[in-house]
């Protein structure tokens, strides 16, 4: 696998403009090239949170750093300029065990071509988002119960009694929580849980031009994600810390925290 | 916490969220309060429940300083919260899987046992202040001796009796108010530079050592103003009670460091680099140089050769050595607290020191104007009470 090794302007626009058509052939309802993982039920109103156990995947050997993810996470859940639900981090590991990893501004405009003073014998892109563990350290902590996981598995938090200490973005192992600088309470990714309860898929999933990024639900026997779950050799971030997460991995590497 | 005007720069990767500095000076300043408060209270209890006589002239000082700082230790928690409005939820709807939520519990049994025990402590000076008044100031008295003007032997012999269960109470609650801080950062897996059972330990150690000084600095800023006659036995006390605590301090803070190195952990690779560039001058030249080592050396002399100093010597070894503890012990709160925010969850990379601004809300004005609060506090209780026995001290003469 070549992708992000070294990157040239050509390639780049190239990943642009399929970028954009992928968001285009999805967003008008057709299935892009390989995709994991639609849901199948859009526009359903009778949501009943018991059939459901969300599962997020990521195919870190799909992804091309693109960033629409961040794109269309930032502009559906209007994350301000600085913090991030969702990025993507770039990582260039050479022989001599030297490596860079980089995501400059969470890599919300995808990645320019940098150049780092070593052969780089592999690199690859993995986005990174909020785990929404099964044993979570963030809302544990969380002084009044504002922080919590819902019967479907999403990690959330209420906005109306969180008070804003700050105590569960310093819990969170991933980086993935921060304190909102205008609603001054804790913010991080919901799987866009407004979305996923009528039956759509999150919008980051949605953008994803070349389908790194699947949702599945457990709960659905026939559900590709957890077919591949089940079925294939998949591993989580920092499996030391046993926060059990339920945002999977294909392809990654052992320098990735 | 507001956004920076600018990205932080950042020495290899940090996750993007992780550059902004969520506990800011405010979270530095709280653990700061609260070990004083504890450390006061420790002193005052060596003589109320363990008779150490020569702390007598210090022991209503040392609750006072406890008190009062323990009243303006909630302030900069709540300018540091997004939404203080709702901090009471902490109190009412606490979730106990939460180690914050025990705040509420821990600070309101302590604020309980502390007034009940300046109660029994002050009632005999309240009811004679009641009885030589007139008017309002002594409808006040009155009411403060809760209209009980019994001072015989025996009930006083039964305050005495009840000023030792609540000291004797008391220091594990007060213990375990600050203690339980050092906890919250302690308890955290997600942070190498916290996670550690000595914690707790060593910040209740710390915290003892920095009441210690303060109330060092307290009886002989009071006493020189007042004119009053410092008491050898009493300094020569406490400045070993204060070299005790500071070894024990930075013996464990020492340890921890050690430990990792020698471990040579996933955790230290990323914590060295932390401690040699980013906090090399507040870890290595203020915590361990000026805070640490100086002081031990001044209060090796102080105890040591305690008989032999004039009492201006043994005085200004004790007031330097506390100037010195507090510097080490704010220095020690700044590392943890800010220094763990430096370092990236990513183990890769940790961005630029934080300075906070002047003005901004959670900023270095703001924090000094907590603790003059404080210490004004201490005043007017001193006002109020009288803090010296037979002086008149920072009171009116009783």
């Amino acid at each position: 696998m070549k992708v992000g090794t070294q990157g040239n302007l050509t390639r780049r626009k190239f990943l642009v403009f399929s970028g954009t058509l992928g968001l285009t052939l999805v967003a008008g309802g057709l299935s892009g090239p390989g995709r994991y993982g639609a849901e199948g039920d859009e526009g359903r109103v009778d949501y009943n949170w018991e059939d459901h156990l969300y599962v997020y995947l990521i195919d870190t050997t799909r992804c091309i750093g693109c960033g629409m993810c961040v794109q269309a996470c930032k502009r559906e859940n209007a994350v301000p300029d600085g913090f991030f639900r969702t990025w993507v981090e770039r990582y260039r590991i050479g022989e001599s065990g030297r490596m860079q990893v980089d995501s400059p501004n969470g890599a919300l405009n995808g990645f320019q071509p940098s150049p780092v003073d070593f052969k780089v014998s592999k690199g690859f892109f993995v986005p990174k988002m909020c785990n929404h563990c099964q044993n979570t350290p963030c809302t544990q902590v969380c002084p009044v119960g504002a922080s919590y996981t819902t019967k479907d598995g999403a990690v959330l938090v209420d906005h109306v009694r969180c008070i804003g200490c700050g105590y569960c973005v310093q819990a969170c192992p991933y980086g993935s929580r921060f304190l909102h600088p205008v609603t001054r309470v804790a913010d991080k990714c919901t799987w866009c849980y407004h979305r996923i309860t009528k039956g759509l898929r999150p919008a980051c999933v949605l953008a994803c031009p070349v389908g790194a990024r699947a949702f599945g639900n457990l709960k659905n026997p026939d559900d590709p994600v957890r077919r591949i779950i089940a079925t294939q050799r998949v591993a989580v971030l920092q499996p030391e810390l046993l926060t059990r997460p339920n945002c999977y991995y294909i392809g990654i590497d052992k320098e990735v925290r | 916490m507001m956004p920076e005007a600018r990205i932080p720069e950042v020495i290899g990767f940090a996750f993007p969220n992780d550059i902004h500095i969520t506990w800011s000076l405010m979270i530095v300043l709280y653990p700061y309060l609260t070990g004083i408060v504890a450390g006061a209270f420790v002193i005052s209890a060596l003589y109320h429940l363990f008779g150490r006589e020569e702390l007598k002239p210090i022991a209503r000082l040392s609750l006072a300083t406890s008190f009062a700082f323990l009243l303006f230790a909630t302030l900069p928690l709540l300018n540091h919260l997004g939404h203080p409005e709702r901090a009471l939820n902490i109190i009412f709807t606490p979730n106990f899987s939460s180690a914050m939520a025990g705040f509420g519990i821990l600070y309101n049994t302590y604020m309980l046992i502390l007034l009940l025990e300046i109660w029994f402590v002050w009632r005999k000076e309240i009811i004679m202040i009641a009885r030589r008044s007139r008017g309002l100031r002594r409808k006040l008295y009155a009411a403060m001796a809760l209209w009980t003007y019994d001072v015989s032997p025996e009930a006083l012999e039964k305050d005495r009796a009840a000023t030792r269960v609540l000291a004797a109470i008391g220091i594990p609650s007060a213990c375990l108010l600050h203690g339980y801080v050092g906890f919250l950062f302690g308890a955290l897996k997600a942070n190498p530079w916290w996670s550690t059972p000595l914690m707790p330990i060593i910040f209740l150690t710390s915290g003892i050592t920095s009441g210690i000084a303060v109330l060092i600095l307290l009886y002989l800023i009071s006493m020189k103003l007042s004119g009053g006659e410092i008491d050898d036995e009493t300094v020569a006390s406490l400045n070993r009670w204060l070299w005790l605590f500071m070894i024990i301090t930075v013996s464990l803070e020492l340890l921890e460091i050690m430990t990792l190195a020698y471990e040579q952990s996933a955790e230290w690779e990323a914590i060295h680099p932390l401690l040699t560039t980013r906090l090399s001058f507040s870890f290595i030249s203020v915590q361990l140089i000026i805070g640490s080592l100086i002081p031990f050396i001044l209060l090796m002399m102080a105890v040591t050769m305690n008989r032999y100093l004039h009492s201006k010597v043994r005085n200004t070894l004790a007031f330097v050595s506390s100037v010195l503890l507090l510097i080490q012990v704010f220095s020690m709160r700044w590392n943890v607290v800010i220094g763990g925010q430096l370092l990236s969850k990513s183990y890769r990379g940790f961005r630029e020191t934080y300075y906070p601004h002047l003005f901004e809300k959670e900023g270095i004005l703001a924090g000094a104007g907590i603790i003059v609060l404080a210490l004004a506090g201490l005043i007017v209780f001193a006002r109020i009470l009288p803090v010296f026995e037979g002086s008149s001290g920072l009171s009116e003469q009783a």
